[in-house]
């Protein structure tokens, strides 16, 4: 499991006259001011805002005196704090409306445009700035979430930051940032049918370990990463942080250009040629260095699965849960130790074994339209296991409208899932979609910490292929097990 | 925001690895539009089991946090750091930490030290064996130490020289920037028109 990919060595910081990567070339291009021994000044081009980590920010410039620097580089939406059942009445959680409430009094004393619960732009905040078009290629992006790297599928230089950035970003629209390393992860080959960006992703989390990025901005490269779609695309950005890169990005090509030509807030005519012109300049160029680079083989994943407490605690689907003893690192063993114990998991257990409650379909990582349709596809005609519930919730409203359209919500309730509205959900357990103590889900989202999805929760991180096929079987599982099991 | 220069408080041993922000305080406590009265929130989980460290006297009064390696990973939630603040807190001690951790904390005003994995080692032994030493930190020189006699830890830490430079002086970040508006209005002004806006 551990074995994919070769780390290069480290080179040297290169002289003047080198490339750049395409990392560089957009920071380079946002730097208002450097000097030595501070961090340079980035000027940040989209600012992404929601409702849990804002109000502390706003609160902050009221009492300073200061306004938003530019309220038209700044949106707003509710995501992580919203009902997915009856958003269309008040929110029932005192607290939580609150919470939503304070975001909609200071977006319009800010002159900030939100997308409120019921607006049809309303969505998971990476969710809707790609959809909208608001996500370009070589723009900062920041938001008061880690999960902002997902925006960097479009050759945008997008990372999270804490609730004292966001006031900095609405006080200044700049951001003091040290320079990170750079690093490379190339993929080769051709990933096998069956097998997602969500489970490459996690093969390589499994690889590096959840402080492996820590410090380097990471760009994916190579035949495997070009070949996905954006949507899958976002899916892999989506999880840099957990293995602690502080963004990730893949260079725009003709499949960027295509996803954001015609979107409403892309550029139109002689602003769309300009666009692309600078866009096709962000690549890192042939003689630029990284500080770091790691090289795998798609061809060699298979569908991949968390069994532990952290990301980075993964095996194949067709393996077994580990024992401590299999980890060399004496910490390794104590936090696989824990892990199991957390997770209520014999070591030595198959994991297709594994009976799973609940499984969630849905969140940043893979709740986009594409993922609708592959769990929709693999679940007509067939149901959800009598012990098993199956919860699909659209990343955005746009997403949930689209797939209304095309009738995969009746695909989805006629296999006995739920359906519901757009947020965050279930990824982390802030709304009433939680799992109870000892409850265990397979999810697809991105995050498997103890009590993520609720308190005493138990989590494994899957692509939406094995969701969809576990909740039909009711055990881990992926769709070639269906046809085994002889269904239509 | 308030000067750091030196602090001694009681040592907490926390005796775990990858300590994530959710571990820190879970998102059901994430509600509240303030930036205090988190400290309920604070390693909830945990807080369950009477035998955590917290729920021990005298560490229940500590103010040094001494953590494994990578402490504050995860979610970019900044109430991580207020929680820690809000349950008297000054400290955290690991030998890596999440980037937004670490940077949230340099902005709040809470010391992220990182020390080498051998001084956490050596920081959990003592302070378990010696319920109740302090752990004395100078920002000025990045020293740590604990304990006396045979028993005397003293190593130095890491803080990048702008965090602990504004940490001081108890400097306002945003007001430093502001200093900067020329530079920023300049940079504005070659902005590139295709660029989106949201208004």
């Amino acid at each position: 499991m551990l074995g994919q990919g070769s780390k290069t060595g480290k080179n040297e910081r290169k002289g003047a006259l080198m490339g750049k990567t395409l990392a560089e070339k957009v920071w380079d291009e946002h730097v208002v001011r450097s000097a030595d021994g501070e961090p340079d000044l980035l000027y940040i081009d989209l600012h992404l805002i929601h409702e849990v980590t804002s109000p502390q920010a706003f609160d902050g410039l009221r009492l300073a005196g200061r306004g938003v620097r530019r309220p038209e580089l700044t949106l707003a939406t509710e995501d992580h704090n919203v009902p997915t059942l009856d958003w269309d009445k008040p929110i029932a959680d005192p607290v939580s409306r609150t919470q939503v409430e304070t975001l909609r009094r200071n977006a319009e004393e800010f002159g900030i445009r939100l997308h409120s619960l019921g607006d049809i732009d309303q969505g998971i905040v990476h969710i809707i700035g790609p959809q909208l078009g608001l996500t370009q290629p070589g723009l900062t992006i920041v938001c008061g979430d880690s999960h902002t790297s997902t925006h960097g599928a479009f050759g945008a230089l997008a990372f999270g930051i804490g609730t004292s950035e966001v006031e900095h970003v609405l006080a200044t629209q700049t951001l003091p940032q040290a320079r990170p390393k750079t690093m490379a992860v190339t993929v080769n080959g051709v990933l096998p049918d069956g097998v997602t960006a969500k489970d490459l992703v996690l093969t390589l989390i499994a690889h590096t370990g959840t402080g492996g990025g820590q410090g380097y901005v990471v760009e994916y490269r190579g035949p495997a990463i070009e070949a996905l779609s954006m949507e899958a695309r976002m899916t892999v950005c989506n999880m840099s942080i957990e293995w602690g890169a502080k963004a990730g990005l893949i260079a725009p090509d003709q499949t960027t250009f295509d996803y954001l030509e015609g979107r409403k807030e892309a550029p139109k005519g002689e602003e769309w040629e300009a666009a692309v012109a600078y866009w096709k300049t962000l690549v890192t160029d042939d003689d630029a260095e990284f500080d770091e680079e790691i090289v795998l083989d798609a061809s060699t994943m298979t569908p991949f699965v968390t069994w532990g407490t952290n990301p980075g605690q993964g095996v194949p689907l067709g393996a077994s849960v580990p024992a401590p003893g299999d980890f060399e690192d004496a910490t390794d063993q104590i936090a696989a130790q824990k892990a199991l114990e957390y997770m209520g998991l014999d070591a030595g257990t198959p994991m297709r074994a594994i009976k799973v409650d609940t499984v969630f379909v849905g969140s940043c990582t893979n709740g986009r339209i594409e993922d609708l349709r592959t769990a929709a596809s693999i679940i007509k005609g067939r149901r959800v296991a009598a012990d098993t519930r199956l919860l699909v919730v659209p990343g955005s409203a746009r997403v949930r409208l689209q797939a209304e359209d095309e009738g995969l919500d009746v695909i989805f309730k006629e296999a006995g899932a739920e359906w519901r509205g757009a947020g965050c959900s279930m990824c982390l357990g802030m709304n009433p979609d939680q799992l109870a103590p000892g409850e265990r889900s397979a999810s697809t989202s991105n995050r498997n910490f103890e009590g993520r999805q609720g308190k005493g929760g138990r989590t494994h991180l899957v692509s939406v292929p094995v969701a969809t096929a576990t909740a039909i079987r009711g055990t881990l599982s992926s769709p070639a097990d269906l046809d085994t099991d002889g269904e239509s | 925001m308030d000067a750091f220069s030196t602090h001694t408080g009681i040592g907490v041993p926390l005796r775990r690895n990858n300590v994530d922000t959710d571990q820190i305080i879970p998102a059901v406590y994430l509600k509240r539009v303030t930036r205090d009265g988190f400290a309920d929130g604070l390693f909830a989980a945990w807080r369950n089991d009477p035998s955590f460290v917290l729920n021990r006297k005298p560490y229940d009064a500590g103010s040094v946090l001494v953590a494994g390696p990578d402490f504050g990973t995860g979610s970019s939630r900044e109430h991580a750091v207020w929680a820690l603040q809000n349950y008297g807190f000054r400290v955290v001690v690991s030998p890596r930490f999440g980037d937004i951790f670490r940077g949230n904390s340099g902005k709040a005003g809470l010391l992220a030290a990182q020390v080498d994995e051998k001084v956490v080692q050596r920081l959990w032994d003592l302070l378990e064996s010696q319920p109740g030493t302090t752990v004395s930190v100078d920002l000025e020189s990045r020293t740590i130490k604990a304990g006396e006699g045979v028993d005397a830890i003293e190593d130095s830490f890491d803080i990048d020289d702008y965090t602990r430079w504004r940490l001081l002086e108890g400097l306002d970040d945003i007001g430093i920037t502001l200093s900067h508006e020329a530079d920023i209005e300049s940079y504005e002004a070659r902005r590139s028109s295709f660029k989106p806006a949201t208004l």
